[in-house]
């Protein structure tokens, strides 16, 4: 799983019939600071998450477990909202 | 499997169903030196491993999986060690 910060939505209408009912989300990669890491992603949302929060996500063949639909191509997947984040 | 050092962990309270009961600490990829090699990473811990622990972390899926309850869980990288002693000629 890797750490990335929401920052924005997509919307798309046209799309596989995989992905319906799947909200798409922009999310920027993280590094333990918080600090903006690579390149922004498009990730499908499984939590409800929203701009500005701060979550993880899978990718891989593992991006698509969380989905309703199982036979879908996503490759990453926002499975968790972080609440806390302690750097030890 | 890669080597990492244990810098924190990550606490959530909406998630995925397969993370409940489960520690999700931050693993910052290293290598033999120390030194980091790689971006922040977050994993599952199946070791009871701690913020400065140098450990081995499964970042492949398949296998990851196994190591859980369920064959279904959305998880692909593991902590299945803590590392002791690294010998290694440069």
């Amino acid at each position: 799983m890797l750490l990335g910060r929401v920052i924005g939505r997509l919307v798309s209408s046209q799309k596989l019939d995989a992905f319906t009912g799947v909200k798409f989300l922009i999310v920027q990669p993280l590094d333990e600071s918080m600090n903006e890491i690579r390149e922004i992603i498009i990730a499908c949302d499984t939590v409800q998450a929203g701009e500005g929060d701060i979550v993880f996500y899978e990718t891989g063949r593992e991006a698509t477990i969380p989905l309703p639909n199982k036979m879908n191509p996503s490759d990453a997947t926002i499975t968790a909202i972080v609440d806390q984040v302690n750097v030890g | 499997m890669i080597l990492g050092r244990v810098i924190g962990n990550v606490v959530s309270t909406i998630k995925n169903p397969a993370y409940i009961g489960e520690k999700t600490m931050m693993v910052l990829p290293i290598d033999p030196d120390n030194k980091p090699n790689g971006d922040l990473i977050i994993a599952v811990d199946k070791v009871q491993a701690g913020p400065g622990d140098k450990v081995i972390v499964m970042t492949e899926g398949n296998s990851a999986r196994q190591l859980l309850e369920t064959k279904d869980t959305p998880v692909n990288m593991v902590i299945v060690g803590i590392v002791d002693h690294v010998e290694y000629v440069k």
